[in-house]
């Protein structure tokens, strides 16, 4: 059947904030989604409140929406909009989520809107575990024994029955929230006290173990006519136990033979249909007993998914892409395949090379979090790596972590074989490298098997990996055999150099002395058997290379590699958009990147996509084969976060051009010491500040310049090791906890400042050519100095700055981009307190908030820097239209108010014994992503941006309230307006008293620490949920543990949370304008009313 | 056809190997299986599972078979995945073999495999860059030569491979096929009995029509039509197998006789080539062919897409569209099912003479199991018969 000729207009919904199980991929997918639909002269009509996406431009949809995805708010758009049909299927969890309540709210009957890509039916077929486990047995498939639970002691009663440990899932959750193995009862209780809460049908699976079991998963496309095809196989090399979000898996499966194949094919075909995904792609997840060859069915997804994300990347076939296409009508054999674009999209790729993704975790930002991997996915990103061989791609996959010691190595190893192997036996973060001492020491590949249980075959590969890195270390010398063969498999020049007892460079310069350079192979979907017209390349020590003549003017794009807390979806969102700009202008340009979620890893976003390590090596090897032809213009290094950043000074040391800012000046801004002399050359102040390389250094600086000190390595991003320090006792903790992580020495000393109490904290994102400063936007962020700004709020235009305070914040930044010579993208934050402005740091590259202003305010700023990077100025940029003429530090009186608020993973995570991490914020970051309210003014923005992040404010109910000393004062008039609100307040003793004090009513709750044998504590209060709002501030060390008990289980409770005073007042001021429900404005809408009120300002 | 060498040379250091190519291309790897010398057409296979299954398919006699995905072996071999009674190609070539096996049906290693049917193959060569050469310079003559056939001049190597014969006019039948007929009983109610010729059968195919309730009568490709209609069978059947379809009149003969004679018949892969030769089409070789388990075919009945699983070097000369005659009588033939890669005929269908064949592998083995329910057909093809016959002596 062709196009549907019914469908004029379409609803996206996209997926909102980046969280731990729902990252960038699905940005990939809604652009892949909103391109195709436009195409095909779609209406489409998005929402997504997740400001850092490239689905987001409004160049990617008739109407962006960058608003909450609550079912009051899709209801108004609806309304408003009045779309045809909703595409719920690319939006992850979130967006089936909503498209379910709005089914059940019958807002889709209302409005006769109708579900494409899946029905209401369909979701509900691969969501609800009962159904969707009748399906597969009626398809004569067979899953795991299981009960549905609904209460604690239903789980425990069944568990008898199941018998320890059993698997716990809760319904309607995704990335596996709230789901863990129980090996007991008290284990049991707590995983279904969770998972009912999490769950928002409050109902939860139990299930027999298979633990230990090999794990696969099918990614399969159907269309209306029920031609199915699997786009590819993946296998997890961490065996049933691990989420696979959190595993190490490979593409395509390597363990299975035909028969065993094509038996998960037939159920998978047998699932799709019985389960009614009629249009687009699904996953299916199987379980077999590597003893017997059972097979289980553990789950689908009726959507597309991160793994589907992989598949495209891994396979070349573009499911999202097909998916929307299919969801209009289209059949699989009408739609070309874009890569051979003779041969149709309805087959099935076939690989000849090996797809390895690794993930990345983030548990050094969450010390007290239990690194245990479980069903429950804990990491935040992944690294892909592509090789002909599983080896190189392993290895390749590994170093792309840019994480120390998440490669192999050969170093010193303590531990014990033993020691290793127990080790070993528990899942968690590193596991692979542990199994590869362990090999290396002496343990048989059958003890390993024992411990892990991962394949025979995998265990082979690494005992392959061992003796090939003997064979480097024992060589007479390092001849063009061994070298070939190292490479073959996958060996750095690191691993290499570690082996031969010299450096990176000296091996460099030995491979290239004899030749040994590597090829480029093309990812084709067919293995080769019909031409590719898509450079997608990968590299392989093989004989011939596929990389094309081209004789254009060619620009190198370094992406910024795996998701991590501090570098996301933003850097890859300023990629993009310089390869769109750069691409318009005329150059060729050239992404480099190994990050398989997002947009730049797309074949069509660069004219050539290389997914490759983002390593000095792997990128000097790509620019060499590029260099072959034409005319490199350059390396763009500032967009792609401290990931390609890092890489400038060794490509300029290579001699390879950097475009924009030299890495010199990137330098200059780094380093203190110089930095200091620009800022006194510009008579800028910065807090008293100083630096030491040990713990007696940093005494005598932080005793200098007086404590509090806010204390932070260099060299890092997202604050990691920043922190705020009172005393000469907290900074020897930090010096102990620290330690060895190799972050702190003579070559990264550690920086002390003054820290600045009540500051309030700006932003500033700006570009510069040399000539002309051009200010994206000034951000005031909503909490006081001291919080990261990566987990700060933030407003744009600043909200209560004055216009001379604006002034002053244009003429520093100015004075800084000349200091440092800046070429492009520049990112200062300052602080404003008790009058005086403070330059805390400059970064000469893009940051987190670069996208954050181009949809507040309209103004592009990474594709400027890229022209500006190429030799484009200001003025030029104007002229043609790219740059609104009056820039962002003048903001006119109709323009909307934008925030931007964190959004943190903390019920993500759990203490040795089960409890929540601590959610106090800091100056390092630890959020996931971020969400973006937009109104007409600050409070309904505010009000909108937590609505996004955490589900709202409630109207009406119980705040609670427990503040320390020095915010006492501070709180009054908001609990005044909350009571005046109607609202009831609880507050523990000291903070009851002084609010009694002031006349506001408030009824007194012990702490945990204060119980007595009749008091009902605060915890037990949040955790019946008769409390509404927790207000809770940390004080001093003595009540620390109270308030963490305390956020903790408001964490747990999904509680709307204020650590901070300014937080607070935000949320009182939002509470009133929100009462008559929200208008919604699009991206669009706003564009016109600027253009408009910019053309009457001329007049 | 190759030349076992002593297979206890490979179990110490790697030794080299080259594959050596017509047109005078030399890849040097490592020596894989036997050691020795090797001739054949060289031709690339595009699965990603089920190398077994392809190296005990009797239609890669003749040719070298190499592997796109790059490990092979993994799951070592077992009785169960055997396709025929041996290993029929005749050279192998890798990227990657497997050093252990792993898989909980595995009985023995693919290299013990290898080894003892005497297949010298070859293994760390850039398997993409001959299938990228194939591609584009089509299937060609190849040899592979390691231990002291390793040593010969590039000169005599090439001029070995030169002197190889062509696929093109080639006849294998009788190379594959059994030398005594033998039968197989229905599973469960036997409808009918089916004679197959053996041109080079897969034990799946067999299978596949027990278990639809054929006693299945398997006859060596040399028998006479006499011979099959003596045995008055439900049907007829001609199985895959290698080699030019042009080169098989007697076989031609053979159907054109039984089709007089009204017996439904199939036919698989070879069996089509033949039936379109029956037919009074010509048949011609592919520039490289289709060898792969990913390959979509559009049944034109039901315009439903299969990805089907695809071994042929040749194909039936027909056009896609419309209705047509058969140049030797036997009325209106259409094609019935067509490659949408490149538009290649994959399925032929008699509208007068209950006749019909497929290009591809409905039995798959390697591969997905989409056109299985063309067993189905058949069978139904013959119980509709049945009944027709016994509603007739009813009358």
């Amino acid at each position: 059947m062709p196009k549907r000729d019914d469908i004029n207009s379409v609803l996206v919904i996209g997926s909102g904030p980046i969280v731990i199980g729902q990252a960038c991929e699905f940005d990939y997918s809604g652009t892949q989604a909103c391109r195709v639909l436009r195409e095909e002269g779609v209406r489409v009509i998005l929402v997504n409140s997740n400001p850092a996406t490239i689905m987001t431009d409004p160049d990617f949809a008739d109407a962006t929406y960058i608003e909450p995805i609550t079912p009051e708010i899709l209801e108004t758009i609806i309304a408003k909009e009045r779309p045809d049909a909703i595409l719920p299927t690319l939006g992850g969890q979130t967006a089936l989520n909503a498209a379910i309540q709005l089914h059940d709210r019958g807002i889709l009957e209302k409005y006769n809107v109708e579900l494409i890509g899946a029905s209401f039916e369909a979701i509900q077929n691969g969501e609800d575990r009962q159904i969707f486990k009748q399906l597969v047995l009626d398809a004569g498939a067979d899953v795991a024994r299981s009960h549905i639970a609904h209460t604690i002691e239903e789980a425990v009663g069944f568990a008898a029955d199941l018998g320890y440990p059993l698997v716990v899932r809760p319904s309607f959750t995704m990335g596996g929230l709230g789901s863990g193995f129980a090996y007991d009862e008290v284990e049991l209780r707590r995983y279904v006290g969770a998972g009912l809460h999490h769950s928002p049908t409050s109902e939860v699976l139990l299930e027999e173990s298979i633990l230990g079991w090999k794990e696969y998963e099918l990614e399969m496309m159907r269309d209306t006519a029920d031609n199915t095809v699997v786009v590819c196989s993946i296998e997890n090399v961490d065996p049933v136990g691990v989420h696979t979000g959190d595993s190490i898996t490979v593409a395509p499966a390597l363990t299975l033979t035909d028969r065993e194949y094509q038996h998960l094919r037939d159920i998978s075909i047998d699932i799709i249909r019985a389960v009614g995904v009629d249009t687009g792609g699904c996953n299916i997840q199987f379980a077999i007993d590597p003893a017997t060859g059972r097979v289980i069915v553990i789950e689908m997804n009726p959507r597309v998914s991160r793994s589907s994300a992989l598949a495209s990347k891994a396979t070349g076939f573009p499911i999202a892409k097909i998916a929307a296409k299919l969801a209009l009508g289209y059949r699989l054999d009408e739609i070309p395949n874009d890569i051979t674009r003779v041969t149709p999209a309805s087959f099935e790729p076939t690989l000849d090379y090996v797809v390895v993704k690794v993930p990345r975790f983030a548990f050094e930002k969450f010390p007290a979090a239990d690194a245990r991997l479980t069903t429950t996915m804990k990491s935040v990103g992944e690294a892909m790596a592509i090789g002909r061989n599983f080896t190189s791609a392993l290895q390749k996959a590994l170093r792309s972590l840019e994480k120390r010691g998440s490669s192999f190595h050969w170093g010193v190893e303590n531990r014990t074989i033993d020691e290793l192997l127990i080790e070993a036996e528990i899942p968690t973060d590193g596991r692979i490298v542990t199994v590869q001492q362990a090999l290396r020491k002496g343990a048989t590949a059958e003890q390993v098997f024992e411990a892990t249980k991962i394949d025979p075959w995998f265990i082979d590969q690494i005992v392959l990996i061992n003796e090939v890195a003997d064979e480097v270390a024992a060589s007479d010398r390092l001849d063009t055999d061994i070298l070939r063969t190292a490479k073959d498999h996958g060996f750095s020049y690191a691993q290499i150099g570690e082996l031969r007892g010299f450096g990176e460079a000296d091996v460099r310069k030995v491979r290239h002395i004899l030749g040994v350079r590597p090829v480029f192979k093309t990812v084709d979907t067919c293995a080769g058997e019909f031409p590719a017209l898509t450079p997608y390349h990968y590299s392989s020590y093989d004989q011939e290379t596929e990389v094309m003549p081209s004789d254009r003017k060619k620009v190198v794009i370094l992406g910024s590699g795996p998701n991590r807390i501090g570098q996301g979806v933003e850097f890859d969102y300023s990629c993009v958009h310089a390869s769109f700009a750069l691409s318009e202008a005329g150059y060729e340009t050239i992404m480099i990147n190994c990050n398989p979620e997002t947009v730049s890893t797309d074949y069509d976003t660069s004219d050539r996509l290389y997914f490759e390590p983002l390593t000095l090596e792997d990128v000097l090897e790509i620019i060499h084969a590029e260099s072959q032809s034409g005319e490199l213009v350059g390396v763009v290094v500032q967009l792609g976060g401290q990931t390609a950043l890092g890489l400038a000074k060794g490509l300029k040391a290579e001699g390879i051009p950097i475009l924009g800012t030299t890495p010199e000046a990137i330098d200059l801004a780094e380093e203190r010491g110089m930095f200091s002399g620009i800022l006194e050359a510009a008579n800028l102040l910065a807090p008293r500040n100083g630096t030491a390389i040990d713990y007696t250094g940093a005494v005598v600086v932080a005793e200098e310049i007086g404590y509090p000190v806010l204390v932070r390595p260099s060299y890092v991003l997202g604050g990691r090791g920043m922190e705020i320090v009172y005393d000469s006792l907290s900074l020897a903790d930090y010096f102990g906890r620290m330690e060895g992580q190799g972050i702190i020495g003579p070559s990264h000393p550690l920086l002390v400042d003054r820290f600045l109490d009540d500051a309030i904290e700006i932003d500033v994102d700006a570009i510069y050519d040399g000539h002309e400063l051009y200010i994206g936007g000034v951000m005031e962020h909503i909490e006081e100095a001291g919080i990261h700004s990566g987990d700060s709020s933030c407003t744009l235009p600043p909200v209560t700055l004055g216009r001379a305070e604006i002034d002053r914040v244009r003429v520093a930044t100015l004075a800084i981009a000349q200091g440092i010579g800046v070429r492009g993208l520049l990112n200062v934050q300052f602080a404003i307190g008790a009058g005086v402005l403070y330059v805390l740091e400059a970064n000469p590259r893009a940051s987190r908030t670069v996208p954050f202003v181009a949809k507040a305010l309209g103004i592009t700023l990474a594709k400027a820097a890229a022209l500006i990077m190429v030799g484009k100025t200001i003025a030029e940029l104007k002229s043609e239209g790219k740059l609104p003429l009056v820039d962002g530090s003048r903001v006119p009186m109709e323009s909307p108010v934008a925030v931007k608020e964190a959004v943190l993973p903390f019920n993500r995570f759990r203490t040795h014994d089960g409890t929540v991490v601590d959610s106090v914020l800091g100056p390092e970051m630890r959020s996931t992503g971020e969400v973006m309210g937009i109104d007409r003014d600050f409070p309904r923005a505010f009000a909108k941006s937590q609505l996004a992040a955490y589900g709202g404010i409630p109207l009406s109910g119980t705040v609670f309230v427990s503040v320390s000393d020095r915010d006492k004062r501070a709180i009054i008039l908001p609990m005044l307006r909350f009571q005046q609100l109607g609202f009831e307040i609880m507050a523990t003793e000291g903070t009851a008293e002084v609010l009694q004090r002031n006349g506001i009513r408030a009824r007194v709750v012990s702490k945990v620490s204060e119980k007595g044998d009749d008091d009902v504590t605060i915890v037990e209060l949040i955790q019946r949920e008769e409390v509404h709002i927790v207000i809770n501030t940390p004080s001093g060390r003595s009540a620390r543990a109270d308030g963490y008990e305390i956020r903790a289980a408001a964490v747990a409770g999904d509680l709307p949370l204020f650590t901070t005073i300014a937080e607070l007042s935000a949320a009182v001021g939002s509470i009133d304008a929100i009462r008559d429900g929200f208008e919604v404005t699009s991206l669009q809408e706003y564009a016109d009313t600027r253009a408009a009120a910019l053309q009457a300002a001329a007049l | 056809m190759g030349i076992p060498a002593d297979t206890d040379q490979n179990k110490t250091a790697p030794s080299p190997a080259v594959l050596v190519l017509e047109d005078g291309r030399r890849f040097v790897g490592r020596a894989y299986g036997s050691t020795g010398q090797t001739l054949g057409e060289i031709v690339f296979a595009t699965g990603m599972t089920g190398y077994q299954e392809t190296l005990t398919d009797p239609s890669y006699a003749g040719q070298i078979v190499l592997m796109t995905a790059p490990h092979i072996g993994n799951t070592g071999a077992n009785d169960e995945d055997m396709e025929s009674r041996k290993i029929w190609v005749s050279g192998f070539v890798v990227r990657e073999p497997s050093r252990v096996t792993s898989n909980f049906r595995s009985q023995r290693s693919l290299d013990d495999d290898l080894e003892s049917g005497g297949v010298v193959g070859i293994s760390g060569v850039d398997t993409r860059a001959i299938t990228r050469h194939i591609r584009s310079a089509g299937a060609m003559r190849a040899g592979v030569f390691s231990g002291d056939r390793f040593a010969l001049s590039e000169g005599e190597q090439l001029d070995q491979v030169r002197q190889a014969p062509s696929m093109r006019g080639r006849n294998l039948s009788d190379e594959v096929s059994t030398v005594d007929p033998y039968s197989i009983p229905a599973v469960g109610e036997r409808i009918g009995s089916v004679a197959v010729l053996d041109l080079g059968v897969k034990t799946s195919t067999l299978n596949f029509l027990a278990e639809r309730g054929f006693e299945v009568l398997v006859l060596p490709q040399s028998v006479t039509s006499e011979h099959v209609l003596s045995l008055k069978p439900s049907a007829l059947f001609f199985s895959n197998g290698p080699g030019d379809p042009a080169a098989s009149d007697a076989h031609v003969r053979l159907l054109q006789e039984v089709l007089r004679a009204d017996v439904p018949y199939f036919g698989i892969c070879f069996g089509n080539q033949l039936l379109g030769r029956a037919l009074g089409f010509g048949t011609y070789k592919l520039p490289f062919g289709h060898r792969g388990i990913n390959q979509p075919v559009l049944d034109k009945t039901t315009n439903r897409v299969e990805i089907t699983s695809q071994n042929h070097g040749f194909a039936v000369d027909m056009p896609i569209e419309g209705i047509h005659e058969s140049r030797t009588g036997f009325g209106r033939v259409e094609v019935s099912h067509y490659s949408l890669n490149d538009q290649v005929v994959e399925g032929i269908r008699c509208l007068d003479v209950p006749a019909f064949s497929v290009q591809y592998h409905p039995e798959a083995a390697a591969g997905p199991h989409d056109a299985n329910y063309l067993f189905d057909r058949f069978r139904d093809v013959v119980v509709a018969r049945n009944a027709a016959a016994g509603a007739g002596d009813a009358n």
